[in-house]
C-alpha cells in the first residue's frame, strides 16, 4: 500500500515504513538504545529528504524513549537530578546544532556534516565497544583477573560540585553540562538521541552506575529530541507526522519485542553484536564518501529555501 | 445560365480568402479526462486521458501529414544542482550552479519521432523538448558549465521518472481525432501544471490549445501540510503529543498483554 508522505512530499510503501521502524524497534530493544544512527540513514537510503528524515526522527526517538523510561522510572533507575544537569546542556546544545544544521544546509554541505558525524562517532563508540566487549569475554573466560577498581581522575579537581544520590556520586557540574551541550548538537545534527554518545560518556567519563546510565539517558533524551523536534518544526516545516506515526507505530511494537529477546543473551554478546552492528553502519557511509559516486550531481530540495 | 455561373463565381469569390484562412487556420480543440488532480494519503500516480480534434472549414491541405505534440509541465521552479569532486580523500559537493526555470515534472508524448514532427527552430520558439523546456536565464547560461549542470538536473530527473518523452504514442484518426494518455508519477508536487496541445505540418506549428491541471494535496495531506506551515509550533506540540502517546500506549499494552 503506497502512502503518500505530506511533507517528505514521496510516495512510498507503508508497509515498509512499519516495517523498518518494526526492525529498528526490535534493535534498539534488545540493546537499549535509541537505534536513530540506524533508522536516519535507512531512510536516506529510501529516498526520503534528509532534513525530513533528520527532524522525523527526532520526533520518532521521542516515542520509543518515553517508552522506555516508564519502565525505568517504575525500577527507580533514573537520577532525575543527573538527568536535569544534562539536559540544561542539552537543550543548548540542541539549539546551537540546528544552527549549525541551517547554515549548513544553506551551504549545500549539510549531507557531509551529518555523513561526516557519523562515520566519525560510529567509528569511535563502535571501535571502543568492540574492544571492550573482547576483553570482558576473555576475562569472564579467566576468571580471577583484574578487578575493577574506582579512578580518581581531574574530573574531581572542578568546581561547582553537586551531590547526586541516585547515582551515588558527588562530581562537579562541568563535565555532565559539556557532555549534554555534546549530545545536544550531535541529536540535532544527526537526528539521534545520541545514547550511543552518552552511555559511554556517563559510565567512564562521570563514573556513573551503570544501572541508572540507560534511564537517566533516556530521560534527558525525551526533552533533547522533543526540543529539536520543535525547532525544526517552527524553523525548517521538515517535520513529517504522517512518516512519524508509521514509523513510531512499528518502532514502539518492535521495541518490546526486542525487550524480551534481549533477556535470552548474556551481556557481552549483546554488546559485541551492538558493536558490530555500528561498526558496519559506520564503514557503509564511510565508503560513501570515499568511493567515487555513480552520480556526481545532485538537486537541492527546493531551490527557493 | 450565364447569371448562374456569374453567382458561382462570385460566391467562389467570396469563399477564397475564407478558404486561405482555413487552410492556415486548422484549429486544435481539446480536452482532458481530469483538470484536477487530487494528491490524497494513497495516491499512486494518476492517469490523464488527453483528446481532441482538429477544426477546420475546408479539406485538410495537402502540404504534410497532421501531426500533434503534447506538453505537460509542472510548476517552474529555481533549482540548485550541485556537483561533487575529491577534496582530502572525500567526496564533497564544491560546485554549484542555479537553474532559474527547470519544470517540476516534464512530460511529452509525440504521434511521430520527435525531429519529424518540429524543427529545431520551431523546437526553441515553443520550448517544447526537455532541452528547451529546463532554461537557465542567468549571463552565464550559454557556458559549458551551464550545459553540464543542466544536463545532469535532466538526467536526475529524467531517472526519478519526473521527465519524459513518449515518442509514437498518439493517435491520429482520419487526420482529425486524436488521443492519448500521459501518466503522472506517484511524487508529484503541487501547483498548477500547463498542458499544451500543438498541431504541426512540415514540421512547423499551425496551431496550440493551453489548459490547466490543478494538482493539490486534498483531505488529511492539505491539513498536515497546511498546520505544518501556518501553525509550525501547534504541529510541532501536536507531533511530540502524538509521540508521547504512542509511547505510553505502547509499553501500557504490553504490560497489561504480558506477552
Amino acid at each position: 500500500m503506497q502512502i503518500y508522505l505530506p511533507i517528505a512530499e514521496v510516495s512510498v510503501n507503508a508497509f515498509l515504513l512499519l516495517g523498518l521502524g518494526g526492525m529498528v524497534g526490535v534493535l534498539s530493544g534488545m540493546f537499549g538504545v535509541g537505534g536513530g544512527f540506524l533508522m536516519t540513514p535507512l531512510l536516506f537510503f529510501i529516498g526520503i529528504p534528509p532534513a525530513v528524515a533528520v527532524a522525523t526522527e527526532a520526533n520518532q526517538i521521542v516515542a520509543s524513549s518515553f517508552s522506555g523510561v516508564l519502565a525505568h522510572l517504575k525500577r527507580r533507575t533514573v537520577d532525575l537530578r543527573m538527568g536535569t544537569v544534562l539536559l540544561v546542556g542539552g537543550l543548548a546544545g540542541a539549539a546551537l546544532g540546528v544552527q549549525i544544521f541551517n547554515t549548513l544546509k544553506g551551504m549545500g554541505q549539510v549531507d557531509l556534516l551529518v555523513k561526516l558525524c557519523y562515520v566519525v562517532f560510529l567509528g569511535i563508540i563502535g571501535g571502543l565497544m568492540f574492544i571492550e566487549s573482547l576483553r570482558a569475554i576473555r576475562r569472564s573466560r579467566k576468571p580471577g583477573a583484574a578487578p575493577k577498581r574506582r579512578k580518581h581522575n581531574w574530573i574531581h579537581a572542578l568546581p561547582f560540585k553537586m551531590k547526586f544520590r541516585t547515582s551515588g556520586l558527588y562530581i562537579s557540574v562541568i563535565p555532565p553540562v559539556l557532555v549534554g551541550v555534546f549530545v545536544g548538537m550531535l541529536a540535532a545534527i544527526m537526528g539521534v538521541g545520541g545514547g550511543f554518545v552518552m552511555v559511554p560518556a556517563m559510565i567512564y567519563l562521570l563514573g556513573m552506575p551503570t544501572k541508572v546510565v540507560v534511564g537517566t539517558s533516556l530521560f534527558q533524551i525525551i526533552f533533547v529530541t522533543g526540543f529539536t523536534t520543535l525547532l525544526h518544526a517552527t524553523t525548517n516545516q521538515t517535520v513529517d507526522m504522517a512518516l512519524a506515526v508509521l514509523l513510531l507505530v512499528g518502532g514502539v511494537v518492535g521495541a518490546q519485542i526486542g525487550t524480551r529477546i534481549g533477556t535470552y543473551l548474556k551481556a557481552e554478546q549483546l554488546r559485541i553484536l551492538l558493536a558490530l552492528l555500528v561498526l558496519g553502519v559506520c564503514l557503509k557511509l564511510a565508503l560513501e564518501l570515499l568511493l567515487e559516486p555513480s552520480e556526481l550531481y545532485s538537486l537541492a530540495a527546493r531551490g527557493g529555501h | 445560365m450565364l447569371w448562374r455561373l456569374a453567382l458561382v463565381l462570385t460566391g467562389l469569390a467570396a469563399a477564397l480568402p475564407g478558404l486561405a484562412v482555413g487552410q492556415a487556420g486548422e484549429q486544435v480543440v481539446a480536452g482532458l479526462s481530469q483538470n484536477r488532480v487530487s494528491i490524497t494519503a494513497n495516491f499512486d500516480g494518476s492517469e490523464i486521458l488527453i483528446f481532441g480534434a482538429v477544426q477546420r472549414e475546408a479539406p485538410p491541405p495537402d502540404t504534410g501529414p497532421l501531426e500533434v505534440v503534447i506538453a505537460i509541465a509542472g510548476p517552474p521552479e529555481p533549482v540548485t544542482v550541485r556537483r561533487k569532486s575529491r577534496e582530502y580523500g572525500i567526496w564533497v559537493n564544491t560546485d554549484s550552479f542555479v537553474i532559474e526555470d527547470a519544470p517540476s515534472f516534464y512530460a511529452i508524448a509525440t504521434s511521430n519521432p520527435i525531429d519529424h514532427v518540429l524543427s529545431g527552430p520551431e523546437d526553441l520558439a515553443h520550448r517544447i523538448s526537455i532541452p528547451h523546456a529546463v532554461r537557465s536565464i542567468s549571463a552565464n547560461a550559454a557556458t559549458l558549465k551551464a550545459y553540464a549542470f543542466t544536463s545532469a538536473l535532466i538526467r536526475i530527473r529524467e531517472e526519478a521518472g519526473l521527465y519524459f518523452t513518449q515518442e509514437n504514442s498518439i493517435t491520429i484518426r482520419e487526420e482529425t481525432l486524436f488521443d492519448t494518455s500521459i501518466s503522472l508519477p506517484a511524487n508529484l508536487t503541487e501547483g498548477i501544471y500547463l498542458a499544451r496541445i500543438l498541431l504541426t505540418r512540415d514540421r512547423q506549428v499551425v496551431d496550440e490549445y493551453k489548459t490547466v491541471i490543478y494538482v493539490s494535496k486534498v483531505g488529511l495531506e492539505r491539513w498536515i501540510f497546511n498546520l505544518a506551515h501556518e501553525q509550525p509550533l501547534i504541529y510541532g506540540v501536536l507531533s511530540l503529543f502524538i509521540a508521547i502517546v504512542a509511547g505510553w500506549g505502547a509499553s501500557a499494552v504490553f504490560r497489561y498483554g504480558r506477552f
